[in-house]
């Protein structure tokens, strides 16, 4: 489903990722973990077209992405999400959901001046799949708040609510469960299963809570000074001895 | 003053602020909703208001052409003035747009700045163009042979009034549907917009062109109000500063609140004027700058005590659909 080749992104004289190659299959849940500034995030920006890698490829479905703007990944259905929420803040929920489908009519100015009854029936159908996945997340109470007043965990919901409406075939979480608590956590986890299930999504996501990355994902992929370390089965990972050593500083042993 | 004077007197009071409401529509769709900063309005306003009254007034001829120099008269009607006001203001903010919308928003603050002077001295230096500070004169007034000039303010009224609640509703039409969900997205988080799939540039680009055309058919009003232009009218002051007054004290994001704040502003700084001649002789002379002062003060007040404007935006905006 994606697979990244070789890709090295630096910044001045840092090199967040170095020489990184890695594959996800489609319909796996797919976790990558690693120590803190190993590159995980700078991975997911690389993917998701927000830096250019210096070198290296990127291919989602068997097509090269490297190089495209963000909004063209998106339209190619592979949605990521940010570690920080980045909800508009002064717009309602509703409408955090509403700007999410691709290529809406009423997105032209002129087609909301001449067609405008073409314009009013796609709001309508947008607006009424908005509020089913209000309900499969349980926000639809909140429809009308403005997104920023949520607290931090329904920001998180907001998140997998919006992924939703993109209609993807593959979504990049970048720890959703940070500074969410126990039962939203379990609410989370069946949501990402339950989509992986019943809609065929593909996830890789970058969590630090290993309670959650050992339930939920299969394979795990460990990324330590910007570059694959290990990846397999929670149980291997749990036991590799180089992958404690990069959590636990091996190299001042 | 008697009854006829004082109510001449409102109606072009009336007439100028429903001109800056025009301009305060216009920034309110790149500020209000986009989130773009053009300190530049002054510009656009003197593009709008040079390029109507070219294209509707005829080539100077006979003894004239010794003395005043134009680039082109075309002596088309009014309306057509207004349209190549917009084209004009649209292919300037095009050009403006392309090097600065990629980058951070600080550099369309400065460019557009830049480019408002640039285009004020141009027009001040430059004879051939527009007949350099003498500017030009005897602008052709919509209806005018028809009305004749006593009650010919009126009328004039009506076609401002006309235009601005034309331009408001195309305005609001875009703005309540996905359109302007998209611009108030990339005002909230350009990031996030890009990675929801909306080509943020593109979108800027579309409210910066759109805007700056609305504040061309602004100058285009303008110089067939008043009929003489000349480039020391486009000064920062009245061109960029006061718009951006009326536009935060009325409520940025507000269509409403944009014109609202336009009738309130323009009606303290045509009253102020008024209180500066009872002051005591002694520092009357420094009226001008008491003024601005005043000005600048209501602008500090607003923003500490109701920096949502006097309307603010509302909370549900996209309405193109049924509730």
């Amino acid at each position: 489903m994606l697979r990244v080749e070789r890709v090295y992104k630096r910044f001045g004289g840092v090199t967040a990722v170095r020489n990184c190659s890695l594959d996800v299959e489609a319909g796996s849940i797919t976790g990558l973990i690693g120590p803190n500034g190993a590159g995980k995030t700078t991975l997911f920006n690389v993917i998701a077209g927000r830096y250019k890698p210096d070198s290296g490829r990127v291919f989602f479905k068997d097509e090269a992405i490297d190089g495209l703007s963000p909004h063209q990944i998106f339209q190619r259905r592979l949605y990521r999400t940010f570690q920080i929420t980045r909800e508009f803040s002064q717009m309602t929920v509703l409408e955090n959901l509403m700007i999410m489908p691709a290529g809406q009519l009423g997105e032209t100015i002129w087609n909301t001046w001449l067609r405008p009854g073409a314009v009013r029936s796609q709001e309508n159908e947008i607006k009424q799949r908005a509020l089913a996945v209000l309900d499969f997340v349980e926000l639809a109470d909140l429809q009308d708040t403005y997104a920023g007043s949520l607290s931090g965990g329904q920001k998180k919901l907001l998140e997998i609510a919006r992924s939703l409406m993109a209609e993807p075939e593959m979504v990049l979480l970048d720890e959703p469960g940070a500074g969410v608590n126990p039962t939203l956590m379990k609410k989370l986890v069946d949501n990402i299963r339950r989509l992986r299930d019943e809609r065929g999504i593909t996830f890789l996501l970058i969590e630090h809570n290993m309670d959650l990355i050992m339930e939920l994902c299969n394979p795990i992929i460990v990324m330590s000074e910007g570059t694959k370390l290990a990846q397999g089965p929670p149980e291997a990972i749990r036991g590799n001895e180089k992958v404690l050593e990069a959590y636990l500083g091996g190299q001042y042993r | 003053m008697e009854l006829g004077g004082v109510i001449a007197y409102i109606v072009s009071l009336v007439i100028m602020a429903s001109i800056y409401a025009v301009f305060c529509l216009g920034l309110n769709i790149q500020w209000g909703y986009t989130g773009l900063f053009n300190i530049g309005i002054a510009g656009f306003f003197c593009i709008g208001a040079y390029t109507s009254a070219m294209v509707t007034m005829p080539m100077p001829g006979g003894v004239l052409a010794k003395y005043v120099h134009q680039l082109f008269g075309l002596n088309l009607p009014f309306v057509f003035g207004l349209l190549g006001a917009a084209l004009v203001c649209g292919l300037v903010a095009l050009i403006i747009g392309v090097p600065t919308l990629r980058l951070n928003e600080d550099y369309l603050a400065i460019a557009t700045l830049g480019i408002a002077e640039t285009f004020r001295l141009i027009f001040n230096n430059e004879r051939w163009l527009a007949n350099g500070p003498q500017g030009l004169m005897g602008l052709p007034q919509p209806l005018h042979k028809l009305i004749g000039e006593r009650h010919y303010d009126f009328v004039y009224l009506g076609i401002v009034l006309a235009v601005m609640l034309l331009i408001y509703l195309l305005i609001e039409r875009g703005i309540r549907s996905p359109w302007g969900r998209v611009l108030r997205a990339i005002r909230e988080d350009e990031i996030s917009a890009a990675a929801s799939g909306k080509n943020v540039f593109r979108f800027k680009m579309q409210s910066l062109v759109f805007g700056s055309m609305v504040m061309g058919v602004g100058g285009a009003l303008y110089a067939h109000y008043t009929k003489a232009i000349s480039p020391d009218v486009f000064t920062p002051l009245y061109g960029t500063f006061i718009i951006w007054v009326m536009l935060m004290a009325g409520g940025s994001g507000n269509n409403k609140g944009a014109i609202l704040g336009a009738y309130a502003i323009w009606g303290i700084w045509i009253g102020s004027d008024f209180l500066m001649d009872m002051l005591p002789a002694v520092i009357r002379d420094k009226g001008p700058y008491l003024r601005f002062l005043v000005v600048g003060v209501l602008l500090e007040v607003i923003l500490v005590y109701r920096p949502q404007g006097i309307l603010g935006e509302e909370k549900k905006v996209s309405k193109l659909m049924d509730s």
